[in-house]
């Protein structure tokens, strides 16, 4: 009976001393080691920082291509680990653009509207000035009105609220839905692919107040800092980004670790078997869903400024399917693999499309990658998924299983494998 | 005292009926063995009471105060203390045995809780406990695919332990063992029942003797008998439909 009496409550003893996260994951630490490392390297190559060996517009690519491997994490975390398989994740991305883009534009347009009138003769009202902004900004889709949403444009830190706010409870109330009517697999996706569609559409629309097709412009600006170089704000936006790299990267991997994280892999591994534990699966989806998209749009409100520009082409429901197909290459399921997937195809991507890659002379037909590139990775994309599921993540466990020990073969003599009879199954 | 009060259920897929019209108490504590042939409905039985399959009629009642399991989803269920070892070993392959004993080990299921949990001393004292208790405490660090199936029956039944319910559903626990550990098993089972309601389900009449106590007999989803297993198989119904073959 010792054994019933131990039964009842056991949470009041002390808690256990813990080992730290990254003692528990040395992956952590080697990435926090590379990261700081090239962000490092990268500052003494730029032009504002270092000897300038790096263009200005590349110390942007880099910043950027640092911003898209945080959304490509926050995906590794809602798909890899949790399996819901995301096809939306970069509406938040570009929500979080939006949102920062609108501070930017109407905060330079502000300034730009104060000088012009100053040198007036009557001094412009509060009134005026406003109109003249609405004007400034909406000219190009013909109007001169500032839409509702434009209400707390003038606040950086409205926006950046919104940032966080608005791809927060756009994903919350979809996956309160979603979830919630137990939508999984390839619905879900389908799904997601849907609301990511429905927004760009909408936003392609004039009357959404987000300019339309135009897009928020202008975005590399940033108000208050005319006196700076654009120079030191690309490194200033890198040092940004790497730093939202990192401390991303870190609590995700917190996130991911210990008891949360084994719960969301039961999860996706057998949604089932953890609601028999008595886990509410919906709520766990619902806080990575939510909070993965939470990230992507600080990831995208750091990227779009460096990018200049933002419009509803770039939350075309294929950037969706690219993310998840940068996290596939990379290797879900194992953070560094989305960092690399997502460093690894978008440079790539960019070198390929920006007409960077020479063209291969087939003597009959002259490949061009700017046509050919998407075609080189949808391949490349079904042999990963066919060959090397675990992507080329998987290329560490090569590395890790030759320098430790075999020990699957220290465990001796297993009985209950070796029986003849087996109960039926 | 009654714990869990089925009556009346029946449910059918695509107008077979799989359940018809079973009544059935559990009290507390009790060991029951439900047994009958293969496609008897003891499977479907248990996912009816643990809501991964809703009835067409009938009420399943729980606890003190009677409330009804059917409008609760199935984490809801096992929160109020239901728990369930599935006919087919299901366990978290991916993970380690230790880590499939801390998930199922009894504490607040709230994501937030679960994010700030703090591993304690007790809750490791108690997965060490429940390890011995299943023989897999050399295995504790290794995946659970690894295990035999016979081991993964015992990691199922350890994370059933480690979930501390008041209600164990038990599907054909022996399935995969060697004698020897069918023995452990049904002493284990005993023991645990001296506290709380168990209710195995089971094939092998052996095993069903040695749990010595009450049986019930289910043939296409009602029940044909029950009381102690000497009662039942002197019944005639109960020879011609199970034993008799
Ligand atoms: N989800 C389902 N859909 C259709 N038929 C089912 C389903 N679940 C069980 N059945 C049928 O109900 C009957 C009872 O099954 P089950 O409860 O698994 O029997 P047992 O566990 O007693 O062997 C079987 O004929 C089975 O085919
Ligand atoms: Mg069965």
């Amino acid at each position: 009976m010792a054994y019933t009496s131990t039964w009842q409550k056991f949470s009041t003893r002390p808690a256990m001393p813990r080992r730290g996260l990254i003692a528990r994951n040395p992956s952590v630490l080697y990435f926090l080691l590379a990261l700081a490392a090239f962000t490092l390297g990268v500052t003494l190559l730029s032009e504002a920082t270092g000897v300038g060996v790096l263009s200005t517009s590349f110390v942007k690519t880099l910043g950027k291509t640092l911003c898209l491997c945080l959304v490509a994490v926050a995906m590794d975390v809602v798909w890899g680990y949790c399996g819901i398989l995301s096809l939306g994740h970069f509406a938040f991305f570009g929500l979080g653009g939006y949102a920062i883009g609108m501070w930017l534009m109407y905060a330079r347009t502000e300034i730009i509207v104060a000088e012009s009138l100053a040198a007036s003769p009557i001094p412009p009202t509060g009134q005026e000035i406003s109109e003249a902004i609405a004007s400034q900004i909406f000219g190009v889709v013909g109007s001169s009105e500032l839409p509702a949403i434009w209400t707390f444009a003038d606040s950086l830190f409205l926006q950046l609220l919104a940032v966080v706010l608005v791809p927060g409870l756009l994903a919350l109330v979809f996956g309160w839905l979603a979830f919630r009517s137990r939508v999984t697999g390839v619905y879900l996706s389908i799904l997601t692919q849907a609301m990511t569609l429905a927004l760009s559409l909408y936003l392609f629309q004039n009357e959404s107040g987000l300019r339309g097709n135009n897009g928020l412009s202008g975005l590399q600006n940033i108000p208050g800092l005319e006196d700076a170089s654009q120079a030191s704000i690309s490194i200033a936006f890198f040092w940004a980004s790497a730093l939202a790299l990192g401390l991303g990267y870190v609590f995700f991997a917190w996130i991911v670790s210990g008891k949360m994280g084994s719960v969301i892999r039961g999860v996706r591994d057998d949604e089932a078997r953890v609601r028999f534990l008595g886990y509410h699966v919906e709520h766990y989806k619902l806080f990575v869903f939510t909070l993965t998209a939470v990230v992507a749009g600080i990831a995208g409100a750091l990227y779009y400024p460096q990018a200049g520009i933002i419009n509803p082409a770039e939350i075309a429901p294929i950037a969706s399917i690219y993310l998840a197909v940068w996290v596939a290459i990379g290797g879900r399921g194992r953070l560094y693999g989305a960092v690399i997937g997502a460093a690894v195809v978008s440079l790539m991507s960019s070198w390929f499309t920006g007409g960077g890659a020479p063209d291969v002379n087939l003597g009959v037909y002259v490949i061009q990658w700017t046509d050919w590139w998407l075609v080189l990775l949808g391949v490349t994309f079904v042999l990963v998924t066919l060959f090397a599921p675990k992507g080329i993540g998987g290329l560490f466990d090569l590395v890790a299983d030759w320098r430790a020990p075999h020990r699957h073969e220290d465990y001796g003599p297993d009985a209950s494998a070796k029986r003849a009879e087996e109960g039926e199954e | 005292m009654t714990l869990l009060e089925v009556s009346g259920v029946s449910v059918s897929f695509d107008g077979f009926k799989a359940i018809n019209n079973l009544s059935m108490q559990i009290g507390e504590p009790e060991l029951r063995a439900v047994i009958g042939p293969n496609g008897a409905g003891k499977t479907t039985f248990m996912d009816i009471i643990t809501g991964k399959t809703r009835p067409d009629e009938g009420r399943v009642i729980w606890g003190e105060s009677s409330v009804s399991l059917l409008g609760m989803n199935e984490s809801r269920i096992a929160q109020e203390g239901l728990g369930r070892k599935f006919q087919k070993p299901t366990v978290f392959e991916d993970q380690t045995v230790r880590e499939n004993l801390a998930m199922a080990l009894k504490n607040p299921r709230g994501p937030f809780s679960v994010l700030f949990y703090r591993k304690t001393a007790e809750g490791a004292e108690r997965i060490e406990e429940i390890a011995r208790e299943i023989g897999l405490t050399d295995h504790l660090t290794r995946k659970a695919g690894e295990l035999s199936h016979g081991q993964k029956q015992w990691l199922e039944i350890g994370m059933l332990l480690a979930q501390d319910p008041r209600l164990l559903l038990v599907d054909e626990p022996a399935a995969g063992m060697t004698p020897a550990e069918r023995e452990h098993t049904t002493d284990l089972l005993k023991r645990i029942a001296k506290t709380r309601a168990v209710v195995v389900v089971e094939h092998d009449m052996e095993f069903v003797r040695r749990l010595d106590c009450k049986v019930t007999v289910l043939h296409e989803g009602s029940v044909l008998a029950e009381g102690t297993l000497d009662h039942v198989t002197k019944n005639k119904d109960v020879i011609d439909v199970y034993l008799g073959r």
